[in-house]
């Protein structure tokens, strides 16, 4: 079990490397380490889930509205009954809220009918219709003026940090090598094994699986493949503090025709608000800037919605780039000569479909030789819960009575404690800066975003940062 | 969840200035048992975290601290109760407030409550610039929490947007930790007037658009004035003097907010619209002065042992309706019978310049007064009005409005 930042890789001959540690990556990692194999997941970054894998709607989609027939569609299905069962059983925060398509004119309102026979079509039988009585019922601070809805129930929000970091924890605990700040720029064939050039030296595998994201075209082109080309579309969000969580109860869909794709509005499991995502292409596979373009046409779309957005403070403007390419579908190409697999062109649903698409790549790497072996159950990990459905250590007599960090909150806003952030870098995957930090705890993700809490957060991340955990289980923490 | 329930005559939220004034106005006016609730490791508020010297009187400032130990010794001499470590996370219900400590979780109730949480600088997220996400980007209170008290390196270029006392408490500390101030940025026509130790280029009308850079700040894209754009190398951003109420609690509790200021909504005697609750300091209004917080702390202490003696609520409430270019007024409810507001004034804020200037108030069409300023006014920087201005007012006619105008001749000597 080991997670490396520095130094050499190891140099044992691996039986698969998986490129790319976001919430695809680590879900195949995790998968692969299901089998008796000595898996190393390689992330030019210095965390997992640091791409795409942390910036984008966190929704948990049923799949409802993909293509009948297409593998997109038959993975975020199945993808979504695994996950909602795993995220049960690991504690990773998740509501089952429901999603609204709300129609504002005759246009979207004749669209919703075909919506659901194209649901029915994948399936999906519970989405249904309300008019506008049980929609104003459903959501009562919608503007005036909407016309009907579809009510889609299984649509639920999930935390995209813990569950990444779940598969990774789970992986590594089971013996997946994890190594961070290890950039592949090159793949050698060398007959029975690949040897990868990583900008921490050579790493060797009989299998590869490229889960690379954005770059997955880039890794492909090493291995001789022009399979698809990314097409970065940006998204930009904005968060709302959560004194605007009051104002929506669903996740609030667009109803999507000819002539625009509107934005959603949706409640998050820490208890804010998102509005968004812009949907922009762009050429450059690092441009995660917002933009006072993209800004203001949220705004103003959000106003259009939920007109009492408008008046409640924004925390955070993020943007994450969907790995779109030419293909109007996931691109899951296994190469059996090569021993390798791409995952390709998992554009805006990859959260949702990650435990599926991970069955379905370890099933195709056993179809192209791999011997899997018998699969074997995980020990279950228990995740921090950093979601507001269920009790947080701050809420929690029992826990503050046992160990009085608990009870020793630093950051107030969003109600971080002392002995979450001991917990965080006494963790399996510890985080190497404060961004991690806020990704497994919230700490600094509120409405001052740091501006009482900072030096104080910052001061216990150094004062744990290295430490080893003290005799006693850390009640709270990942078990 | 094991709550443990208690019971105290009068509770505070808040141990800075505006809390700790009430607190010792409470103990001291016999109030019973008075107890000070704050999740900062000791009382103080802000202030304990500046030292900067602009505190208190004019001629003789002080730092933070100095401020404020007078103020906690007050309060404990009282006999009021300072607990710090305690985070107060809801409120169930009027008068009742939920909280976490080392210690545990209790609920607390109280027959008097005084909100006086304060407020927060604006941070970079919800100003809404554009850009990239890269550390380097923050507040003035939190750069000088960090330089002044955890001694960390503030960067070697920074820029800081705004112009108030906020900003030039960070020009001093980013110059203390060896930082080169590269530009002040501020939407104001006019640069301030610079202390001669604290020149350094301003920048007006002009406002930072952009955050460029991928893990660390590289620079910011400034607009303005007119059309310009240029470029600022930096690796520090420093934003300051937009502030938030920090309303939470209040809104927890359910307490109305003024649509104006986003604080708590008060009437002159610092009554919030929940019975027995209420507010002071910079979270009516998101700014302010420390010796101004902490006057309303008095105020609305006084209030409060009224209350607790048994004082009964207003038979009725005017709205002040502040009209644009004026942003607020507060407090922003009149109460029938009328009572003085806290300091015998009223405080207002402007959004732009105004030469000349001249307050006017009117209800139902029906001139109630007029009033010309001393001084030209200025965003940013506070506008009082002195007295019991609206007497006047019919207690069951509609909401008083009130105005800025320019009078046709200069205010001064030549004012009447
Ligand atoms: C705005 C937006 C909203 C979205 N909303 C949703 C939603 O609500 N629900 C949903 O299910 N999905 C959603 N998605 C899609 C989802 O986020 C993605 O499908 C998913 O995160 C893709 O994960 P990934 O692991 O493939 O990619 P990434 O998270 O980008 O991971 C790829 C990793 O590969 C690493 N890497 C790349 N090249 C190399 C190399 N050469 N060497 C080493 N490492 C390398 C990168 O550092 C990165 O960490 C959204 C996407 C966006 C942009
Ligand atoms: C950068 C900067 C420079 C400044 N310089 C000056 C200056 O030179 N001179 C001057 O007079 N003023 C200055 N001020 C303004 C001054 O600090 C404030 O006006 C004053 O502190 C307001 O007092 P207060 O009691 O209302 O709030 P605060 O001093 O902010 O105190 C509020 C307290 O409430 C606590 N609190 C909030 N919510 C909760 C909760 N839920 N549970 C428990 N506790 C809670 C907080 O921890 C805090 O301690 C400056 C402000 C800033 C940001």
């Amino acid at each position: 079990m080991s997670v490396t930042r520095t130094g050499a890789l190891p140099g044992t001959l691996h039986d698969v490397a998986v490129v790319g540690a976001g919430v695809v990556g680590t879900a195949i990692a995790r998968e692969l380490a299901r089998h008796r194999l000595t898996v190393a997941l390689l992330d030019a970054a210095d965390d997992v889930g640091t791409g795409t894998s942390k910036a984008n709607t966190a929704i948990l989609h049923t799949g409802f509205d993909a293509t009948p027939g297409t593998l997109e569609a038959r993975l975020v299905r199945e993808g979504h009954r695994r996950l909602s069962a795993y995220a049960a059983e690991c504690g990773i925060p998740l509501e089952g809220v429901g999603a609204l398509l709300v129609a504002w004119d005759e246009e979207q309102r004749a669209a919703l009918p075909r919506l659901a026979a194209k649901a029915a079509a994948g399936g999906h039988r519970e989405p249904r219709l309300i008019g506008p009585e049980a929609l104003r019922r459903a959501e009562p601070h919608l503007a005036p003026g909407a016309l009907a809805a579809l009510e889609v129930p299984g649509e639920s929000v999930i935390c995209p940090w813990t569950t990444t970091l779940a598969y990774a924890t789970q992986a590594v605990r089971a013996g997946t090598g994890l190594h961070l700040r290890c950039l592949v720029t090159g793949v050698t064939d060398r007959g029975d094994h690949h040897e990868l050039a990583t900008g921490r030296g050579p790493l060797r595998a009989r299998y590869l699986v490229n889960a690379a994201g954005l770059h997955a075209d880039t890794l492909d082109a090493l291995l001789g493949h022009r399979d698809f080309t990314v097409a970065p579309r940006r998204g930009q969000l904005l968060v709302h503090d959560g004194a605007a969580r009051p104002l929506v109860r669903h996740i609030l869909l667009p109803v999507p025709t000819a002539r625009s794709k509107g934005v959603l509005i949706a409640p998050t499991v820490h208890g804010k608000v998102l509005l968004g995502p812009t949907a922009e292409d762009v050429d450059d596979r690092r441009a995660t800037g917002s933009t006072a373009e993209g800004i203001e046409a949220l705004r103003a779309a959000g106003r259009r919605i939920l007109p009492a957005l408008g008046e409640e403070e924004v925390t955070a403007v993020y943007a994450g780039l969907r790995a779109a390419t030419e293909h109007p579908d996931y691109r899951i190409r296994c190469h059996r000569d090569q021993r390798y697999a791409a995952v390709g062109s998992i554009r805006s649903t990859g959260l949702s479909a990650s435990l599926a698409i991970a069955a379905y790549v370890a099933e195709a790497l056993g179809d192209a030789g791999l011997d899997l072996g018998p699969a074997r159950d995980l020990p279950p990990v228990v995740m921090p819960n950093i979601g507001e459905a269920a009790p947080r250590p701050y809420q929690r007599g029992d826990l503050i009575a046992a160990d009085p960090a608990y009870g020793t909150v630093l950051c107030a806003c969003e109600r971080v404690t002392e002995g979450e952030i001991r917990d965080a870098l006494h963790s399996t995957v510890p985080p190497a800066t404060l961004a991690g930090l806020r990704r497994r705890t919230r700490a600094r993700a509120g409405r001052c975003q740091g501006f009482s809490c900072g030096p104080a957060v910052r001061a216990a991340f150094d004062a744990y940062r290295g430490t080893r955990p003290g005799p006693g289980a850390a009640e709270a923490g990942e078990r | 969840m094991s709550r443990r329930e208690r019971a105290v005559d009068a509770l505070v939220v808040g141990a800075g200035p505006a809390g700790l004034a009430a607190a010792a106005e409470l103990a001291a006016g016999g109030a019973g048992e008075v107890e000070v609730l704050d999740h900062a490791p000791g009382p103080g508020g802000l202030p304990l975290h500046l030292t900067h010297r602009g505190f208190g009187p004019r001629r003789s400032p002080l730092g933070g601290p100095a401020y404020v130990r007078p103020l906690v010794r007050a309060a404990l001499e009282a006999g009021a109760a300072l607990r710090p470590r305690v985070l107060a996370t809801g409120s169930p219900a009027p008068g009742t407030v939920d909280v976490t400590h080392p210690g545990g979780l209790e609920r607390i109730t109280a027959r008097a409550v005084v909100l006086a949480t304060g407020a927060r600088e604006r941070p970079r997220g919800a100003r809404l610039i554009p850009g990239t996400r890269p550390e380097g980007v923050l507040t003035a209170g939190e750069l000088l929490r960090s330089v002044r008290l955890h001694h960390r390196p503030a960067g070697r270029r920074a820029v800081v947007a705004g112009t108030g006392p906020g900003a030039l408490a960070a020009v001093r500390a980013l110059r203390e930790a060896g930082a080169d101030v590269v530009a002040l940025v501020t939407g104001h026509p006019e640069a301030p007037l610079l202390p001669p130790r604290l020149r350094v280029p301003v920048l007006t009308s002009a406002a930072v658009a952009e955050v460029t850079g991928a893990d660390g700040l590289s620079g910011v894209l400034v607009t303005g004035p007119g059309a310009a754009v240029r470029r600022l190398d930096c690796d520090t951003l420093v934003l300051t003097g937009e502030g938030v109420p920090e309303c939470e609690l209040a809104r927890l509790a359910g307490a109305a907010l003024d649509p104006a200021t986003r604080g708590p909504a008060v009437d002159t005697a610092l009554r919030t619209s929940l019975a027995g609750v209420f507010a002071a300091g910079d979270v009516l209004r998101g700014g302010g002065d420390a010796p101004g917080a902490a006057a309303e702390g008095r105020h609305a202490a006084r209030s409060a042992l009224r209350h607790l003696a048994g004082g009964g609520r207003p038979a009725g409430l005017l709205r002040l309706d502040a009209v644009a270019p004026l942003e607020w007024i507060t407090p922003g409810l009149l109460p029938v019978p009328g009572e003085p507001p806290p300091r015998g004034r009223f405080t207002l804020s402007v959004s732009r310049r105004v030469d000349g200037p001249v307050l006017l108030a009117e209800q139902d069409g029906r001139p109630l007064g007029r009033w010309p300023l001393p001084h030209t006014a200025l965003p940013g920087r506070p506008l009082h009005l002195y007295g019991m201005p609206f007497a006047a007012a019919d207690p069951l006619g509609g909401p008083v409005r009130v105005r800025i105008g320019r009078t046709s001749f200069p205010a001064g000597p030549s004012r009447g």
